[in-house]
């Protein structure tokens, strides 16, 4: 039987373009809000644009916070787009500071609004940008398995993320002159700042090799 | 230097993607959808659908227009025209656009530009100026595509419209648009330099030399193209016109689909210009 993906619905981000790419693929894909639906996924997913605090919020409201943490514990595939990514960290600067679900330690932080020469830097980023493999052959056999470094990808964000082991560090990316963690990977959690289902066929990829996976 | 967006515009009208040519009225081009499938192959960075008319008794088929977009397209996708409300923005996501483009409904009451993103976060709300010059040399914002003053001023309009949080502005040059005479690079630069978040140029690209000047110069973010893309399909492509019996298309069925001073040119041709101006964008492999 076809492996069912699920789609975390917290009533924030675009969630559709997500279900649109699990559907050209050729899988079935529910959005729901339900805990049970969340507990019983074989793959899920954490979307998101908007604010750090309101999802935080809303997730609490919508008693999803203990699923989410017990469908990773379980060891089945999770992955997490753009807010999606962030809000697997510890905390967020974002308006003082704000916890998040702390399955990833460390934080996330702002943009500087100077570049790396002083300058202007736009933000947020709103931009195709390059992934690279932070050491050889990292990406062999993992979401990433058809990215070549240098590949382009699109962000919209004006925060990211940095754990604090190095290490799952999956991809890196330089805005304004500065390096940052533009995916993470640890265990069953794959989480990319960038948005693969608006990156062309390229991105698009990424979601089908995730799903390979773990089959 | 930051990565350059090629956006393609296209200018919706119930259910055909017309061009509108300053004082001109609008052509008729043909489906918006096979449009957009094309510039989408092609490479284009984002789809910009913009609702002309913006009325609502046809926003039926903009929103069917966007959820056909949606399921073939994988790039960002930015609808604009007719927004005015909470529920309208909800509307159009669930459609499947990723951001929405406001500048009637902002311009009339500011506050809106902070709701909307707070609940929808600054990335996916867009407003756009259109900017025409006064007489006394100041440039102000404008809507219903020009043809209402609004009394502000762009540059200041432009810090608050940053000031309420939306994450970014494209900027129509309405004098210039469809004339391809080249961008308007001192209008775009004055809102580029001075505020922090992207600035899209709009309005005037004829020439590849406008695409580069416009970021050389005009310090944009992004630029936006129409008619260069546009003609440069049709004559090309061929687009299918059986069904567009709707509108002014006698000029289609004459083949007249350039004018001197639009160069038929694809997304493609645009991106390989960049590239050899030192430009940044994404490469289409």
């Amino acid at each position: 039987m076809k492996k069912k993906i699920t789609i975390i619905d917290y009533q924030l981000g675009n969630l559709f373009s997500v279900k649109q790419a699990c559907i050209y693929l050729g899988y079935d894909a529910l959005i729901t809000s339900d805990p049970i639906d969340i507990i019983n996924a074989d793959y899920l997913i954490l979307p998101g644009v908007g604010a750090f605090a309101d999802s935080m919020n809303n997730m609490r409201k919508l008693d999803l916070i203990e699923p989410i943490k017990d469908f990773v514990s379980s060891g089945k595939p999770f992955m997490g787009i753009c807010l999606g990514l962030q809000l697997l960290l510890t905390e967020s600067e974002e308006f003082g500071s704000t916890k998040g679900l702390d399955l990833i330690t460390g934080e996330v932080i702002k943009f500087s609004k100077k570049d790396i020469m002083g300058n202007v830097l736009k933000v947020p980023q709103i931009s195709w940008n390059q992934i690279y493999e932070p050491k050889d052959d990292l990406w062999a056999n993992s979401p990433l398995d058809s990215c070549k470094r240098g590949d382009y990808m699109y962000f919209v964000h004006s925060f990211y993320a940095q754990p604090s082991e190095n290490n799952l560090v999956f991809s890196t990316t330089n805005y304004g002159g500065y390096e940052y963690c533009s995916s993470i990977k640890k265990d069953n959690i794959f989480a990319c700042q960038f948005h693969p289902e608006k990156s062309g066929k390229y991105g698009v990829k990424i979601y089908e090799n995730w799903i390979n996976t773990y089959k | 230097m930051n990565n350059i967006r090629v956006i393609a515009r296209l200018d919706i009208k119930g259910p055909n993607l017309v061009k509108g040519v300053h004082l001109e009225g609008l052509r008729v081009l043909g489906k918006p959808e096979d449009f957009a499938a094309y510039y989408y192959e092609n490479g284009a960075d984002e789809l910009f659908y913009q609702d002309v008319v913006a009325s609502l008794y046809e926003r039926n088929s903009l929103k069917d227009i966007i959820s056909q977009t949606a399921k073939r397209s994988f790039i960002p996708l930015t609808v604009g025209g007719g927004i005015r409300t909470i529920q309208d923005i909800s509307d159009a996501l669930r459609a499947g656009a990723d951001k929405v483009c406001i500048n009637t409904a902002a311009t009339k009451n500011p506050e809106f530009i902070r709701e909307a993103s707070k609940k929808f976060g600054s990335s996916t709300i867009v407003v756009s100026i259109e900017a025409i010059k006064h007489s006394d040399g100041v440039y102000y914002n404008f809507i219903d595509n020009g043809r209402e003053e609004t009394g502000l001023e762009v540059l200041s309009w432009a810090k608050q419209i940053e000031e309420l949080g939306a994450g970014e502005i494209i900027i129509t040059a309405v004098d210039q648009e469809g004339t391809g005479n080249g961008f308007n690079l001192a209008l775009t630069n004055l809102i580029a330099i001075n505020v922090g978040i992207p600035v899209v140029a709009h309005g005037g690209a004829g020439q590849l030399q406008h695409c580069s000047d416009i970021i050389t110069k005009g310090k944009a973010d992004a630029i936006a193209v129409a008619s260069m893309i546009h003609y440069d399909f049709i004559a090309n492509r061929h687009s299918d016109m059986e069904d567009r019996k709707e509108g002014n298309t006698a000029y289609l069925q004459t083949g007249r689909t350039t004018f001197s001073k639009i160069q038929p040119k694809s997304i493609s041709d645009i991106k390989i210009h960049l590239l050899e101006n030192n430009i940044s964008c994404r490469k289409i492999s």
